[in-house]
This record gives structure tokens, sequence and C-alpha cells, in this order.
């Protein structure tokens, strides 16, 4: 079945609203490695879409497509957002930049990709409203601060550099940046790992209150099932650049069709 | 006809130094950086008798631009009398038979290492500085490739950070000199290392700046009558140097840019960084005919 076939099907029925993102037929090579090979995602407005699969599988190559840092030898990527129109691969440099730095957020496994570690934690912040025109300090002040707030960040820590922070504070840090404009989308790759796992279950409460406080549509990109689980509402699964399955969260996991995710499924429980 | 006909006669060395393709070259890039303001333009820095930092892009520029007509003063840190300045406008009077002079009112070119003098130039007038470090982004952005990509999109949002960053940790702006300045809404430039007291003297000037690095092989410039704003957000408002109730130990002078000069008491005195304004205010003093022009600060404000 390819990924079309699977789109054909598979968007959830209750769903009124035309989806949010649309990635369509993304093919990528790197040599002689095919590294996505025809993959198509819809994501809903509101809605948690998971991407589960093995090391090498894709799925952070097809969410660093989304974020517009790697473009594609193939595809077509739309988002449904007032202003934005056309197939986002084909913008300029200059383009690219404004709508990443107005629309999308996005959290790293590695917060040295995400973050200035020599900064402050508020200044991490206050670089995408500075981005986005903001040239009051008072207003980049409130702002920053709002949005460690929501990060669940401790602010009496706010002005220290995250290379002074634990892992899990870092996350937070990454977390409120990605926020700080109130983006439409956010993607996270891989929030939690790395975490020890109360400190993982916390983050992830935090991402769960902001889900739902604030109806942002995500794209978490996870090999941990149990992080897909809890966040999810609707899984893709990927393996060797290709999607082999993808269906509600709870179809997925009760009900895996494909023999790679009955392999998976089974290993984690 | 021979070969001798059709070639000059035998000289020691081109008319201002520089080889005619060399000022032709730096003209085209002048000009150029004159139609973008605040723009790096590279050129083809040469060799001159000088070191590398010692003021090899302004001596490049003034060289071009030099004519025998041309009147010349050289400032170094304000100075008309350091070894550095002396040598300078010694060079440039032997190679071009320039006029060399310490006064700003009678300079038809003035180069300049970390001050703009403080009298108020006029049109007819060329401020020349000499730049180390050409590029605002360095201290945020160690590629000079991606420099230059963020100068295209005008990306200058980690500048703003640094700003912000001073203001969390220590309450003010920290950054002395080479202030990054948005020239005519679009580039930001680093106006060499001059004080934050100079900076506002650029905007709609009169007077045409060049700022040049030799090293660096960048030069740029601020044309008459073009806006230059330091960064500043907009509800902390950009200071310059409390400076305007310094009195000059020396002259009496009160309300301009000073040196401070440390005793051995462990006290300080001040005189004014602008040295010929001093010995003017001082022959002034004692009588004689010193002309002082009309000054951008003044009783230590600045006046547009």
């Amino acid at each position: 079945m390819t990924a079309t076939q699977l789109h054909a099907q598979l968007p959830p029925q209750l769903m009124t609203t035309p989806p949010l993102l649309t990635v369509s037929g993304v093919n990528r090579r790197f040599g002689d490695v095919v590294a996505l090979h025809d993959v198509s995602a819809r994501v809903y407005p509101g809605e948690v879409l998971g991407i589960v699969g093995e090391s090498g599988s894709g799925k952070s190559t097809l969410l660093r497509m989304m974020n517009l840092e790697d473009t594609p030898d193939s595809g077509d990527y739309r988002l449904a957002l007032p202003g934005v129109t056309g197939n986002l691969f084909e913008l300029d440099r200059f383009a690219r930049r404004m709508l990443c730095a107005r629309h999308i957020g996005i959290v790293y496994q590695n917060p040295h990709l995400g973050l200035l570690m020599k900064n402050s934690s508020s200044g991490n912040v206050a670089e995408r409203l500075l981005i986005a025109g903001e040239r009051s300090f008072a207003t980049l002040r409130s702002k920053a601060r709002v949005a460690l707030e929501a990060s669940e960040f401790p602010l009496a820590r706010m002005d220290a550099p995250p290379i002074e922070l634990s892992g899990g504070m870092q996350q937070r840090v990454q977390l409120a940046k990605a926020i700080a404009l109130e983006p439409a989308l956010l993607l996270l790759d891989e929030p939690t790992t790395g975490l020890d796992v109360s400190v993982q279950a916390l983050v992830l409460d935090t991402l769960k209150r902001l889900q739902r406080d604030r109806a942002i549509t995500m794209v978490i990109v996870s090999h941990d099932l149990g992080v897909i689980r809890t966040m999810a509402d609707r899984v893709m699964v990927m393996r060797r650049g290709r999607v082999v399955e993808e269906g509600l969260a709870d179809q997925i996991f009760q009900d895996p069709q494909h023999e790679y995710t009955q392999a998976l499924v089974h290993a984690k429980l | 006809m021979s070969l001798a006909t059709l070639t000059k006669p035998w000289a020691a060395f081109s008319y201002g130094f520089l080889d005619a393709s060399a000022k032709r070259e730096l003209r085209r890039k002048m000009l150029k950086a004159i139609a973008v303001p605040g723009c790096q333009m590279p050129y083809a820095s040469r060799e001159v008798p000088m070191a590398r930092g010692w003021g090899t892009g302004g001596l490049q520029v003034t060289l071009t631009l030099l004519k025998p007509t041309s009147r010349v003063k050289v400032i170094d840190q304000g100075a008309d009398d350091s070894v550095n300045a002396a040598s300078i406008r010694k060079f440039l009077h032997r190679v071009s038979g320039a006029t060399e002079t310490w006064d700003t009112l009678d300079a038809t070119i003035i180069q300049s290492r970390h001050r703009v003098p403080e009298e108020r130039l006029r049109d007819d007038q060329i401020l020349v500085l000499q730049v180390p470090n050409p590029e605002p982004l360095r201290p945020v952005e160690p590629n000079m490739s991606t420099a230059r990509q963020m100068h295209a999109d005008a990306d200058y949002g980690r500048l703003w950070l640094v700003l912000y960053e001073q203001i969390v940790r220590s309450g003010r702006v920290m950054q002395g000199a080479a202030y990054p300045s948005l020239v005519n809404g679009r580039h930001v430039m680093t106006p060499s290392p001059i004080p934050r007291w100079d900076v506002p003297k650029l905007n709609m000037a009169r007077h045409l700046t060049f700022l040049s690095a030799g090293r660096e092989k960048r030069l740029y410039a601020v044309p008459p009558f073009t806006r230059v704003e330091p960064l500043a957000f907009s509800d902390v408002p950009y200071k310059v140097e409390d400076h305007g109730n310094l009195t000059c130990s020396r002259s009496g002078v009160t309300g301009f840019f000073m040196n401070e000069i440390p005793q051995e008491d462990g006290s300080a005195v001040h005189e004014l960084s602008d040295s010929h304004l001093g010995i003017k205010a001082i022959r002034r003093a004692e009588g004689e005919a010193a002309p002082i022009g009309a000054t951008w600060y003044q009783n230590g404000e600045f006046r547009a």
C-alpha cells in the first residue's frame, strides 16, 4: 500500500476542517541512501501527529523538512495559514526564514542545536521576538517571562545561560522559545530523549498542558512508544524512508496491521 | 614615432603613491559604497609603506581622494601630533603635494582614527575613518559567509540580542566604541571604534564619510544627509558618554569628549580629546585670532 492510498482511506472521519499541514510525495536521497520515499502526511488544526520509527527511518529528516531546514529532491509542502500560499519548498531563503520565525516552533533533541548556550535563557526567548521586530525592552522582558512561565521554567533562573541548566530545564527553554510567538505549528524532535524518566514525565506533562490550553498543532517525532502513546492523537509509523502504517493512536497500538508495527508494539509491551 | 614619445617621463612613483589602476578600482568601489550607504564593498587592498592595522585602509582612500590643492588633517585618537598621525600626514604631503593642516575648519580631507572632530564638518569636507574590524556581526557570527547572508536578509536580531543581554546583565548598554548603527534604514555598520559621543555626528551630516579597513579589505560610506541610527530599544534611549560637564584642565573648555589622564596621587584630570580645538581655545584665551567653528555639541548637549 503506498502512502497516497493510505491517505485516501485514513483521514479521521470526524475532521471537517482542512488540514493545517500537508506534505505530499516527498523524496529525498543522500547519495545511495533513500532517506524518504514518497512520504505524505497531513496534520489537522489542534491535532498531535506522532511519528515513530527506528533510527535511520527518515523521521527526523521529515521533521527537518517541515521546519524548512532541508529541501527534498521532489515534493510539496503547504500550510493552511493566512498569507501563506504555494509550495513552501520553493520559497527563497528570506521568505523561508520569516515563515519559520513567525509560524513554526521547533524543539530539538539536542539543546545545543536550538539554543545560544552562552546567552541568557530569557535572551534565547527574546531572540525570537527580536526577529519578529519587537523593539521595546520592557515588552521583550514580559513576553519572555510569559513564555518561560508557560513552559514551567523557574523564573528565578530566567537570566541564567542554558549551559548552566539541567537537561530538562534546557528543553523547557527551547519550548519557551518555540512558543514565544504563538506559532501555528510546533515541531518536537525527540524532545524527551536523554532525560531521566521522572524529568521526562514532567516535560511531557508541560507539553500536554500546553497542547490543551493553546490547542497548538504538534508533530512529535520519537522512537519511544510511551511518549507517542501519551501525546499523539494520530500515529505514523516509518521504516526505511517509507510510511508503513498510519492511523489513530489507539488503532495503531491495539490493532497494528503491518508486521513491523506489530513487532514494535509487542517489543514495547 | 618611438616608444619614448608615447610614454610619460620616468618618475619614482605615481601621483598619490598608488598606481592608476589601483586608484581607479578604489574610486569605483567608493562610488558603489556611496550608492548603497553602509554596505561593505570588498576591494583589493594594496600594499602601502605602513603595516596592516595602522590605518592602511583609510590611507588608501585618502591617497585616492588627494589632489595638489587638498588640505589634509590626520587625527589619531583626537590628536594631530601623535607619531602615527604626523607620519601619515607627512607621507600624504610628500606623495601628493597636498597642504598639511591641523585645523578642522581649514581641512578638505580628514583622515581619522577613533574620533570625529568636535567642530561641524561642511559639505566640502570628506571624513575618512580607519576601521580595524568592519563587520558588526563578527561578535555574533564568526562565519563571514553567513554574516554576509545576514546582511542581505537584514537579519540583525542577534545584534539586538547583544544589547538585550547587556541590559539584563549590567542594567545598561555596555557597548562603548564601535556602536552598531543602522544606516539609511537598511544596513547595520560598525562606525569604526569612535566613542558613542561621536555617532550622532554622522546622522544627517553635511559631509561625506568613508570608512575603510585595509586588512579586512572592505570599505563603506555614509553619504551626506543619510540617517545613521544607533541600535537602541524604544524604551531604553541611546546615551552618549557622560562627559558633558567635564572641564579640560589645559584649555578650561567644558562640554566636549575628554581624555582622562591619571595622576600620581590616584586622582585624574581631563583634557580635550580633540587636541587642536584645545589649542585654538588656549590661543583665543591669550588674545590671538583663532576662529573656532560651530560645534556639534553645545554645553555638553548634542544639537542637531
